[in-house]
């Protein structure tokens, strides 16, 4: 699979959706659900929370470990998904449908200046040597 | 960079889509895709596993059985039927554990052991300096010559039989925990997952054919991944997780296999008599949600504990995890795990989680 070209990425997995009204929904990379192996759990940041770029927000749990989750910008956080909490294994089966939060970025150009993904591609080719 | 060593099975895993793991310097294939789907396959039907990290040592010669019954923890004497098994703790002087194991008796001239491997050179090493002082004649054998393959799971002994027709006769009236010696291949009804199934032994060079064989009649390769959660719902110990050699067997749950009450002398037995335990490890089922893992602390109204071992059990659905708490903490206890920055409701509870395809907690 693939990342899509749509999508910005960050150099910690986390991959980012700008949606029309300029809010932003994220996820984690396909390279980082195959890392992690069957999710089990899903702790994702309450809505109306303030977070900061790179600030560690959620937890996902597979049988193997627990990984964070980072804020790929500063924001508030507007929504959690909830359908993970009882199917956490969608992050494993569609890392790109199943998203973690959305959040309402304060800079636009915070977003635009992530990674696009044949950038992210290099990050993680990097990680491997 | 150190290499990684490597089993005969190493090419099998990669051409089987395995992804492979760093396991105690041994590259292991951790699972084949999906470890709760491998974990089912193992309760629901069967499974193989690489085991030929694990080391087979054979002690020969007149008194082994002796030599045994002062070198390990639990009594050699229990096993008189041959090829029955027997699981023990080996201590150091101080009442530490060396290293679990499973010794094999054959006839009152060879016993045969199965030991871990990150901990199989200094077993060896003190089997050796021990016999050296108690029973010179002895030869301490490392059976680097041996692959060791386990077959899991209900319909593993009739997959086990179908590859190796010519065990059948030997190995059908195996009760479970007894092996049979047929020739090339040692076949014991033993195993690591509360599962009924075969550990079977056999030359290095014939393992990737057998692995092959094997599959090719329907059993599934199962990784590093779902063995662990197997083995702690069956609530088996993991070497270096569960115990070492700064914890001694009755904090450490091994208490049925250690026998104080005979006249027999044994390496740590003074030790343990002196020191009686002030904790011990119990079972816990997690009420919140989450996971519980390693060393995440545990407050009880007894004082804190630590979490050995803990995951996500597939059978139920639930984390469940092997805890090292003060003594007096009880079944049924509510405790506080702490998981990251949160205190997660726990219930202390009996162990096994689940065996035989079968969740065990309500």
């Amino acid at each position: 699979m693939s990342n899509p070209s749509n999508l910005k990425y960050t150099a910690s997995h986390e991959w980012v959706k700008t949606e029309a009204d300029g809010t932003i929904t994220v996820g984690i990379t396909q390279h980082a659900q195959e890392l992690l192996g069957d999710m089990v759990f899903v702790e994702a940041p309450t809505a109306g929370r303030k977070l900061k770029a790179k600030e560690e927000c959620a937890v996902v749990e597979s049988v193997k470990a627990a990984a964070d989750v980072y804020a790929p910008v500063s924001g508030e956080v507007i929504a959690a998904n909830a359908d993970l909490d009882s199917s956490p294994e969608n992050i494993n089966s569609d890392p790109y449908g199943a998203w973690i939060f959305k959040m309402k970025p304060d800079n636009a150009a915070d977003v635009a200046a992530l990674l696009d993904a044949a950038g992210y591609q290099a990050a993680v080719d990097s990680e491997a040597h | 960079m150190t290499t990684l060593k490597v089993t005969p099975l190493n090419a099998a895993h990669r051409a089987m889509g395995a992804k492979m793991v760093d396991f105690g310097g041994w590259d292991m294939p951790v699972n084949y895709g999906s470890q709760i789907d491998e974990h089912h396959q193992v309760r629901n039907d069967c499974g193989m596993f690489d085991v030929c990290h694990m080391r087979v040592v054979d002690a020969k010669g007149e008194g082994v059985r002796a030599f045994l019954r002062y070198l390990l923890a639990n009594n050699a004497d229990k096993i008189t039927l041959p090829g029955k098994a027997l699981y023990s703790a080996m201590l150091r002087p101080n009442g530490g554990v060396i290293d679990d194991l499973i010794i094999y008796f054959m006839t009152e001239q060879w016993f045969r052991i199965v030991v871990n491997a990150g901990t199989a050179d200094k077993d060896i090493a003190w089997m050796k300096e021990q016999a050296q002082t108690h029973a010179p004649n002895l030869t301490i054998t490392s059976r680097d010559d041996l692959a060791m393959v386990a077959i899991q799971g209900p319909n593993a002994r009739a997959k086990v039989w179908q590859v190796l027709p010519t065990t059948q006769a030997a190995t059908e009236g195996l009760q479970n925990f007894q092996a049979a010696d047929c020739g090339e291949y040692f076949v014991a009804r033993t195993g690591y997952t509360g599962e009924d199934g075969f550990e079977v032994m056999l030359p290095k060079e014939k393992v990737e054919a057998f692995w092959y064989a094997l599959n090719k009649a329907g059993v599934a390769p199962i990784g590093l991944g779902a063995r662990d959660t197997l083995r702690l719902e069956a609530g088996m110990n993991l070497y270096g997780q569960d115990m070492d050699e700064t914890v001694g067997p009755l904090e450490s749950g091994l208490a049925w296999t250690v026998d104080l009450k005979s006249e027999r002398d044994f390496i740590g037995k003074a030790a343990l008599l002196a020191n009686p335990p002030s904790s011990k490890l119990v079972g816990l089922l997690l009420l919140d949600r989450g996971v519980l893992r390693g060393h995440q602390k545990v407050h009880t109204a007894q004082g804190v504990g630590e979490i050995t071992s803990g995951s996500f059990s597939p059978t139920l659905e639930k984390s469940i995890a092997l805890a090292r708490v003060p003594k007096d903490v009880q079944i049924g206890d509510s405790v506080q795990v702490a998981v990251r920055d949160k205190m997660l409701a726990a219930k202390v509870v009996k162990y096994p989680f689940a065996r035989n395809g079968k969740g065990l907690i309500d």
